[in-house]
C-alpha cells in the first residue's frame, strides 16, 4: 500500500491543455500515472495527449470515473477549481499553484466540510510539489527519479527540501511509500496531522519523516500527535534556524509571528514528543536510516 | 504589505470607523496648513512609518500651538526612526499624519488576526488598549476577549454585542462599538487584510468612540484583486533590494551574515542557510529563485547577492525538478561571465541532469568550485569565505 495515490488511482488535470498541464501531464503519463483526461472549459470533446478534454468536472467524472485532480489553473482561479472537483465527487484535489489568496483558501476548507464524511474530498496544497508513490504514480510537479520506492512516508511542506531528503535516502538505499509536500502557505489544505494519521494506518510504512519550517502551529500539533497516535517513528526536521523575526522567508505561511514559531522551538516540541531530530539538514537521510535500523520491519515485502 | 496608519484610518473609514480629524503631510509648512485645517487649540504630529512602538521612539508628538506643529514636523521629517520593532537602522519618516488631540476618558485594544490554527479571522478585544498586544497578553491573558468567525457567514452582530458588553460599556457606547467592530470585520474581509488592529479604540470625555490608532497589513497573495490596496505600497518602507527582487520575480530578505546565498524553492534556502550555519558561517541574505531558474532570472540574483557590500563568497544550491541542472548551468555560466563576480563562488547541483550540469560547470574554465552535496557545499563556501577575509 501507500497513501493516497497509487498506479490504478484515476486521474485528471485541470488546467489540462495549458502549457503547465501539458507539460506536467506527460511527465505524469511518463512516470506511469494513470491519466486519464482533463478539463479545460470551453475546450470539451477535444483530445489532448491521447486523452480526453472536458468542459466541467462532473462530465470527466462521468466519463472516466476520475477520483483524483491535479489543479495546475492560474491562482485566481485555483479555489473555483477546486470546489468544482468536490461538488463532481472528487476524492483527491492535489492543487500546486502558488499565490492563492488566504482567505479563498479558509473559504475552500469551509466548502469542502459541507459533504458528507463519506464522500469528502481531501485537498493537498496549494503552493506544494504535489504527492508521489514513488514506482508507482505521481501528482505533482517533482522530478520522480530522485524517489525510490520503499517503506518510508515522508510529509514536508517545501518541495525542493522534499526532494532533497528523498535524495539523500536513496543515496543510502532508503525508499518511500508516499512523499506528499503539504505546501507553503499559512492555510494548507491538509496537514502534517491529516498525512500522519494516513501513514500511521498504511501497512507498508515503517516510519515517517516530517519536515517543516518556521511559522504557524502545524508541526507542534503535528509532534503532539505523534506523541498521543503513533507507533511508527516519526524523523523530524524544521527549516529556517538563521530566519528573523516578522520576515517572510519565501513562502507565505513561513513567518515567525507567535510564541513556537522558530525552527528552535518546533525541533524542541519534536524532540519532546519522542521524535527524532535530523541535527543538520545534510542529515535527513541518515537520521532516517539510523531510526528504520534500529526499529527492524516485522513485514515481509511482496515484490509487485 | 504593510500600509501606513494614515492609509488605515483612511480605508476604515470608508467601512464606517471614526477616527479622529486629520490630514498627511510631507512638509513642515504643510503639517501647519493642515492644523489650521482641523482647527482646534491641541494636535498630534504623528511619524508614519511601518511600524508600531513609535510613541516610546518619539514618532508621536503632541503641540499646543502651530509652532509647536512646525517644530515637531521639522524634528520628525527626513529622520530615521528606530522604534523596538525596526531593526538598529530604523524606518524614514517621510510622511507625517496631524490629528486634532481628544480628552480620552478611555482606551481599549480591538483586533483582526488571520488565525491559522483555528483556519478562521479571529477578532480578539481586551479592556486596556495601547500596549501592545503581546504585553496585554502577558499582563492580563484572563481579560483578553475572543470571537471566532464562521467564515460561511460572516461576523454577526450579536459577537461584536458580546465583545462590547464584555469589554464593560455602558449601553449607550455599545452601538458604537458594535459599528466600529463590524465595519473593521467588513475592511479586513473584502480587502484582504491578514490583520487589522485598532489600538487604542478610544472613548472620549464627551462620549464618542474613535479608532485613535490603526495598523492594516494585506494578504500579498490577493493584491491583484485590490488594485487600489496595491498602490498604497511605500517602497521607501522596504530594502531597495528586496523590491529589486521582487520585481525580477524573486524572494529575497538581507541578513547579517556574509556568505550569499541563490537556491531554488523556500524550504531548501531556508536549509541550506542552516547548513552554513552549521559549518560556522552566516548566510547574507534569503534568496528563492523559483521554479524556472532563466539565465536572466540567474544574473539578477547574482547582481542583487553582489549588491550587498558584506558579501564575501557566494553559495548557489540548486535542486532541480522542472528545470534541468544543465539550464541551471547554462545560465550560471551567463550569469558569471556577464556579471563579474568578484568573491569565490561554490555551485551545488543535484537532480535532473545532474552530470550534464556539472559538466558545463567545468569545461566553462571560470574559477567555480563545485560540490555534490549539501554539508559538502556549505563546507566549501564557509572554507572560501575564510580565505577571502584572511587575504
Amino acid at each position: 500500500m501507500s497513501i493516497l495515490l497509487d498506479q490504478r488511482t484515476a486521474v485528471i488535470v485541470q488546467g489540462f491543455t495549458g502549457d503547465k498541464g501539458t507539460f506536467h501531464a506527460k511527465e505524469m503519463l511518463a512516470y506511469g500515472t494513470n491519466v486519464v483526461g482533463g478539463v479545460t472549459p470551453g475546450k470539451g470533446g477535444a483530445r489532448h495527449l491521447d486523452r480526453p478534454v472536458f468542459n466541467t468536472v462532473k462530465e470527466a467524472v462521468a466519463a472516466t470515473e476520475a477520483a483524483a485532480s491535479l489543479v495546475l489553473v492560474p491562482a485566481p482561479f485555483c479555489t473555483d477549481a477546486t470546489m468544482e472537483a468536490a461538488d463532481a465527487g472528487i476524492r483527491l484535489v492535489v492543487t500546486i499553484t502558488d499565490g492563492v489568496p488566504a482567505q479563498d483558501m479558509m473559504r475552500v476548507k469551509r466548502y469542502l466540510w459541507r459533504y458528507a464524511k463519506e464522500r469528502r474530498t481531501r485537498l493537498i496544497g496549494p503552493n506544494c510539489a504535489g504527492v508521489i508513490s514513488p514506482g508507482k504514480a505521481m501528482m505533482g510537479i517533482m522530478p520522480g527519479h530522485i524517489y525510490k520506492r520503499g517503506s518510508v512516508g515522508v510529509v514536508t511542506r517545501s518541495g525542493t527540501l522534499g526532494y532533497e531528503a528523498a535524495a539523500q535516502m536513496k543515496a543510502l538505499g532508503v525508499g518511500v511509500t508516499t512523499s506528499v509536500g503539504i505546501g507553503g502557505d499559512p492555510i494548507n489544505g491538509s496537514s502534517f496531522v491529516d498525512m500522519l494519521a494516513l501513514f500511521e494506518e498504511d501497512t507498508e510504512t515503517d516510519a515517517v519523516m516530517m519536515i517543516g519550517e518556521i511559522g504557524g502551529p502545524q508541526e507542534a500539533d503535528g509532534a503532539l500527535f505523534v506523541k498521543e497516535n503513533m507507533t511508527k517513528p516519526v524523523i523530524g526536521y524544521v527549516a529556517g534556524l538563521t530566519a528573523p523575526k516578522g520576515r517572510r522567508m519565501g513562502h507565505a505561511g513561513a513567518i515567525i509571528s507567535a510564541f513556537g514559531d522558530t525552527a528552535a522551538e518546533k525541533a524542541e516540541i519534536m524532540r519532546s514528543a519522542g521524535l527524532v531530530v535530523a541535527p543538520s539538514p545534510a542529515e535527513l537521510g541518515s537520521t532516517v536510516a539510523q531510526a528504520l535500523a534500529r526499529k527492524p520491519s516485522h513485514r515481509v515485502m511482496v515484490p509487485q | 504589505m504593510d500600509i501606513h496608519e494614515y492609509q488605515a484610518k483612511e480605508l476604515l473609514t470608508g467601512f464606517g470607523v471614526r477616527v479622529p480629524k486629520g490630514g498627511v503631510a510631507y512638509s513642515a509648512d504643510q503639517a501647519v496648513y493642515r492644523a489650521a485645517e482641523i482647527g482646534g487649540n491641541g494636535w498630534v504630529v504623528k511619524a508614519q512609518i511601518h511600524s508600531g512602538a513609535r510613541g516610546k521612539a518619539g514618532g508621536i508628538k503632541l503641540c499646543a500651538t502651530d509652532v509647536d506643529v512646525r517644530q515637531a514636523a521639522k524634528e520628525l521629517l527626513g529622520k530615521s526612526l528606530v522604534t523596538t520593532q525596526t531593526g538598529p537602522e530604523g524606518l524614514p519618516v517621510h510622511r507625517l499624519l496631524v490629528e486634532e488631540a481628544l480628552p480620552i476618558a478611555r482606551e481599549l485594544y480591538v483586533g483582526f488576526v488571520l488565525d491559522r490554527k483555528r483556519e478562521r479571522i479571529v477578532v480578539v478585544a481586551h479592556p486596556h488598549g495601547g500596549m501592545e498586544i503581546e504585553e496585554i497578553a502577558q499582563r492580563e491573558p484572563e481579560a483578553i476577549l475572543r470571537e471566532v468567525v464562521e467564515p460561511a457567514v460572516g461576523m454577526q452582530a450579536f459577537q461584536a454585542r458580546e465583545l462590547a458588553f464584555g469589554l464593560g460599556l455602558a449601553p449607550a457606547q455599545v452601538s458604537q462599538v458594535v459599528a466600529i467592530i463590524l465595519g473593521a470585520y467588513r475592511a479586513f474581509r473584502e480587502l484582504d487584510a491578514t490583520m487589522v488592529e485598532i489600538n487604542p479604540l478610544v472613548m472620549t470625555r464627551d462620549g464618542q468612540v474613535l479608532a485613535l490608532d490603526a495598523k492594516m497589513s494585506f494578504d500579498d497573495n490577493a493584491m491583484f484583486r485590490r488594485p487600489n490596496v496595491a498602490e498604497l505600497r511605500d517602497h521607501a518602507q522596504e530594502d531597495p533590494r528586496e523590491a529589486e527582487a521582487a520585481a525580477h520575480g524573486l524572494n529575497y530578505v538581507a541578513l547579517d551574515g556574509d556568505i550569499g546565498c541563490i537556491i531554488n524553492g523556500a524550504g531548501l534556502a531556508m536549509a541550506t542557510m542552516d547548513m552554513i550555519k552549521h559549518a560556522g558561517g552566516e548566510p547574507a541574505n534569503f534568496l528563492d529563485i523559483g521554479g524556472g531558474a532563466s539565465p536572466e532570472r540567474v544574473a539578477a540574483a547574482f547582481r542583487l547577492v553582489l549588491s550587498d557590500k558584506k558579501v564575501r563568497a557566494i553559495l548557489v544550491n540548486v535542486f532541480a525538478g522542472i528545470n534541468r541542472c544543465d539550464w541551471v548551468a547554462q545560465g550560471v555560466v551567463q550569469a558569471v561571465r556577464e556579471v563579474q563576480v568578484p568573491v569565490p563562488l561554490v555551485v551545488r547541483l543535484a537532480g535532473t541532469n545532474v552530470e550534464e550540469g556539472r559538466r558545463i560547470l567545468q569545461e566553462s574554465g571560470l574559477p567555480i568550485l563545485t560540490a555534490d552535496t549539501l554539508s559538502e557545499a556549505a563546507e566549501r563556501v564557509v572554507t572560501a569565505r575564510n580565505a577571502a577575509r584572511a587575504a
